[in-house]
């Protein structure tokens, strides 16, 4: 138990080295500058993806978050300038924001299943973009330009973390920023998921009936794994809205939806950390086909097809295969 | 002896079709009561229609005096209501123990956000039932596969995992959907001694069964349903004698009945 403890510790220490340290170490003396931009996407995406991976817990497919993005960025983007906000502040409630429209959505839509969940949720981001278009305060197509950088913050009069716009790396400072919300993320999806929470989530996954007949609250249930999954959405894309300083409906489209999902997939729906591989390996990989020009998407779709035939499990579920075979 | 359930002039139209009529019947404390009745009589209907997975068109289902038709199954399940299924119904990808640890979730003390900061009242809740799922577990003689897959369990255990969910919500009153459906001679035999040894441990069973020879077996009173009227009430030999239940079992009548 203790063994089995420590390597458990020893590889969370490992990894904050690496995105902490052994990343930004890398990048200033390779000088690729622009990696910090990609690795900072790919640390944002992963976390609206473990927000999707937690409602395909619950036994729901949602290609929705798009939409929880979006909205999480429009929330942040209006706060900063319309009411001047600090952006600070605006994250989480970008967040709460999301939490509290998907209790509102998810009532009536948790309680279909399948296919029927994922075309609704498809269609919601849709529905996202569709409003942010007509609403008098998205600013319609031309959507929120020219948000200021996040500002200093300071708790008691000491400085937490400084001005972003004054930096001389303002790219090093987002990276630490999304990879620091992607861990507390993360940190917070594995403790769901190894409490008992994970464990009744997974009941629902598996018998609502049964579930439902032994008590457990599923409507209730249901809702608060769909509130959170939208939170992580909502932060993720005020974070984006933050990078790059401006929101548009087209921000977030169906097919960032679908690759919120499809990050899921990728790294496996039985381990917490698949969206992150997922998302990681799924960012790369279309950037690494871009040289195949016209043959991109087609490459990119075949091996797609490939990966969920021989490993439907994720890509995680390959570890788990060597170790059993070891 | 003291009334556990009382069911009083339960009703459920679906459409134009009565799928059960008027059908009242009281379940006494530590009793074992079968509903039995040819295809059709409304056997599965009554059954949900108990367990509030149905609301009745008119009529009551009453739990120790309290009304508990018409509440969400979650909540009759805590009220003391509890029913297995008729078929396999199991957590397939959890093993065998943590299907029976997160049946006990009715009797957890810590609310879920206790769960997810690790509070000492969570940590207790969890150790209790971990300890009462291994007593589950060894008294219906599973405790040797408690941490293999359920789904890889044959098929007469995962009768009995059905049975350890229930029992694992600490049911005043046990719903059994076919308890023996699809077993052979001996495994029936197993499975009867096993709701037993329930009873004996204070559990008022209520089942609902096609298998003729183990109802007489192990029920203390029959109701009969056909054409989701009740025909008739009483002991196994009151039952066999009885020439409404004959004429309904009609044309396989001494085998059907257990004669």
């Amino acid at each position: 138990m203790t063994h089995k403890r420590n390597v458990k510790i020893a590889s969370v220490v490992a990894f904050l080295a690496i995105v902490f340290i052994a990343v930004p170490a890398a990048i200033s003396a390779s000088g690729r500058i622009d990696l910090y931009y990609t690795l900072t996407s790919v640390a944002l995406l992963s976390i609206g993806s473990a927000g999707v991976w937690l409602t395909f817990y619950i036994g729901r497919i949602n290609i929705g978050q798009g939409a929880y993005a979006l909205m999480g960025g429009y929330v942040s983007a209006v706060l900063v300038m319309n009411h001047g906000w600090s952006f600070w502040p605006t994250l989480p409630v970008a967040g709460l924001f999301c939490a509290a429209a998907s209790v509102l959505i998810g009532l009536p839509i948790l309680r279909l299943r399948g296919v029927y969940f994922a075309m609704v949720t498809l269609t919601l981001t849709e529905v996202a973009r569709l409003l942010a278009l007509a609403l008098p305060i998205t600013n319609g197509a031309k959507g929120i330009v020219s948000i200021p950088l996040p500002g200093a913050l300071s708790i008691f009069g000491l400085t937490v973390i400084p001005d972003f716009a004054v930096l001389q790396n303002s790219r090093l400072a987002f990276y630490l920023l999304a990879v620091t919300v992607m861990v507390v993320c993360f940190a917070v999806m594995y403790r769901l998921v190894n409490s008992r929470i994970g464990k009744l989530c997974q009941s629902l996954q598996q018998n609502e009936e049964l579930a439902s007949s032994i008590g457990v609250n599923i409507a209730y249930l249901r809702v608060i794994a769909y509130a959170v999954s939208s939170f992580f959405g909502g932060v993720s894309g005020a974070i984006f809205a933050a990078i790059s300083q401006s929101i548009y409906p087209s921000s977030f489209t169906v097919t960032d939806s679908v690759n919120f999902m499809l990050n899921c997939f990728l790294g496996g729906l039985g381990y917490v950390f698949g969206p992150m591989l997922g998302t990681l390996v799924l960012y790369f990989g279309w950037d690494l086909l871009f040289q195949t020009g016209q043959f991109q998407l087609l490459i990119y779709s075949g091996l797609m097809i490939v990966l969920m035939l021989v490993l439907p499990n994720g890509l995680l579920s390959l570890a788990e295969m060597t170790r059993k075979k070891g | 002896m003291a009334e556990m359930l009382e069911v009083s002039g339960l009703t459920k139209r679906f459409g134009g079709l009565v799928a059960v009529n008027n059908v009242s019947f009281s379940v006494r404390e530590k009793e074992i009561l079968s509903v039995i009745g040819p295809n059709g009589a409304g056997k599965s209907t009554l059954f949900k229609l108990i367990s509030s997975f149905l609301r009745p068109t008119t009529g009551e289902v009453r739990l120790k005096g309290e009304r508990i038709s018409g509440l969400a199954p979650h909540i009759a399940a805590r009220r003391g209501v509890v029913r297995t299924f008729q078929e396999t119904t199991i957590f397939k990808n959890m093993s065998v123990r943590d299907n029976v640890v997160i049946a006990h979730h009715l009797r957890s003390k810590a609310s879920l956000f206790g769960f997810f900061l690790g509070t000492g009242t969570a940590k207790a809740d969890e150790a209790a039932f971990g300890a009462s799922a291994d007593e589950i577990l060894e008294l219906l003689g599973l405790s040797s596969l408690a941490e293999e897959t359920a789904r890889n369990l044959p098929h007469g255990h995962l009768r009995a995992l059905g049975i350890a969910i229930g029992l694992a919500t600490d049911p005043s009153i046990l719903l059994l959907d076919e308890p023996f459906a699809g077993m052979n001679h001996d495994e029936t035999m197993r499975m009867v001694a096993m709701v037993r040894r329930l009873r004996e441990r204070g559990l008022t069973i209520l089942l609902v069964e096609h298998d003729m020879p183990a109802v007489m077996r192990i029920s203390d009173r029959i109701v009969v349903l056909n054409f989701g009227q009740k025909i008739a009430e009483g002991t196994p030999s009151e039952i066999q004698a009885d020439d409404k239940v004959i004429e309904a079992y009609l044309g396989s009548e001494d085998e059907a009945i257990g004669l």
